[in-house]
């Protein structure tokens, strides 16, 4: 019965945004494409981009973990403020950053709880986690509904993840820089993406590096102008139709 | 009536506690053990009220080790004492407090450097290169401030140790009679013997 719930969830979020994410040996690098429903949708306000940056598909966890959440917004949600405040306990009674591997079995416990139980739905949110500690370094997890995680050197979640994932198996290297990384994760999404052209409108960015003089880990998601100006840097930016009606 | 000291030094930390359990002004025992191994590079003297202190110090014990057998990897030692003094921090708010005093000492792998923690039954947690509890430490914190090196060997760290011990030993009223020591590194914890 649950398994069939798990399925159906695991089925919605195979159409939902990709999120893809590459670990690199000095980083993590993450992307996730956002849904535009309509051409109604007031975007103005995503303009500025929320907090961190961005909001809707890519989340800070805690300052050594970000987060690319593929399904149901409203589950997602509630998914990220759980971590949040497991990070946040964790660093109450232990004074350091929650270990990456644990604040992902934290989520994948509650995850596997909805599992178990009669009389509710699994949470429809598959996650990926990128994240730094001193045990492990640098990490990569996925999560899926059913409250199975596993390590990765670079996974793809959401629509065309299929395609994606084999782009990615094909094109990995092992010590691979974040550069590199960074390049890797834009090339692949401008392929899986149903539109032709890549814009902040579309696309959240984020990377985790550490920082070389605090020597803490560092995250940046970008803002939708950081975005662009990343996008227009490797040539997949949005051409500027009439800009070039002018020069020519 | 308890002593324990501890100090750190060139990739090490020494901790000695003296080994006598007493009732009133009779000495019950004296080969108790007051220092815990709580992990693979990790120590912790205790000392204070006699029945909080076994108590306390059993279930930091069997925590640490849940920790580990859980995340397959032990708490580095600012974990671990973090821990602990939260634990004595919420204790003392309950309604029966445990009246315990610490000295954490590890060897973090990480960063590959000792680390020392004194905490005492109120919550209060201090890094610090050298550290002592009980009467004890009224003379040993000066001899520790005067001759504690952080680039010293085991084997100095030892001799500096030996002189708190004695200087004790020879200036306090009732003397504390037998030290057990410790020591961890990176090779891990072993017992020595002064």
């Amino acid at each position: 019965m649950f398994t069939i719930l798990v399925e159906y969830a695991m089925e919605a979020i195979s159409h939902a945004g990709t999120v893809l994410a590459v670990l690199a040996k000095d980083g993590v690098v993450l992307a996730a494409e956002k849904k535009v429903t309509g051409k109604l949708l007031d975007l103005s306000g995503t303009k500025e981009g929320g907090y961190g940056g961005s909001g809707e598909k890519i989340f800070l966890l805690n300052s050594n973990v970000v987060a690319g959440v593929a399904g149901i917004t409203a589950d997602a949600n509630s998914l990220v403020n759980y971590a949040r405040t497991a990070a946040q306990k964790h660093l109450y009674s232990y004074n350091e950053d929650i270990p990456v591997e644990l604040l992902t079995q934290r989520l994948c416990d509650l995850k596997q709880g909805y599992t178990q139980y009669g009389g509710l739905r699994p949470f429809g949110v598959s996650l990926l986690y990128a994240g730094y500690d001193p045990h492990y370094k640098f990490q990569l997890y996925h999560s899926d509904p059913s409250g199975n995680y596993s390590g990765w050197k670079a996974t793809c979640i959401g629509a065309n993840n299929g395609t994606a994932q084999s782009l990615l198996k094909q094109e990995y290297k092992d010590d691979i820089s974040v550069e590199d990384a960074v390049a890797l994760v834009l090339r692949v999404m401008s392929k899986t993406m149903d539109s032709t052209t890549l814009g902040s409108e579309k696309l959240e960015f984020a990377t985790l590096t550490v920082d070389p003089v605090t020597k803490k880990p560092k995250s940046k998601i970008y803002r939708p102008a950081e975005v662009d100006a990343l996008l227009k840097k490797h040539d997949l930016a949005k051409k500027d139709e009439d800009a070039e009606m002018k020069t020519a | 009536m308890d002593s324990s000291f501890a100090i750190t030094g060139k990739g090490y930390a020494i901790v000695a506690a003296d080994m006598t359990v007493s009732r009133s002004i009779v000495k019950m025992q004296y080969n108790e053990d007051k220092i815990k191994v709580l992990g693979s590079h990790l120590l912790m003297a205790f000392s204070g009220e006699p029945g909080d202190t076994v108590q306390f110090a059993e279930y930091v014990e069997r925590n640490i080790r849940l920790a580990q057998i859980r995340n397959t990897y032990p708490l580095p030692p600012p974990s671990a004492a973090s821990w602990i003094r939260r634990e004595l921090a919420d204790s003392l708010r309950s309604r029966s407090p445990y009246s315990v005093n610490l000295l954490v000492a590890g060897y973090d792998l990480s960063t590959h450097e000792p680390k020392l923690y004194w905490i005492d039954y109120l919550g209060t947690m201090a890094t610090v290169p050298f550290a002592a509890h009980g009467y004890g430490s009224y003379f040993a914190l000066s001899l520790l401030d005067r001759y504690h090196d952080p680039e010293a060997t085991v084997e100095e760290g030892l001799a500096t140790l030996r002189r708190c011990i004695d200087e004790v030993s020879k200036r306090l009223v009732v003397t504390p009679g037998k030290f057990k020591v410790k020591v961890v590194d990176k090779n891990g914890v072993r017992e020595v013997e002064l």
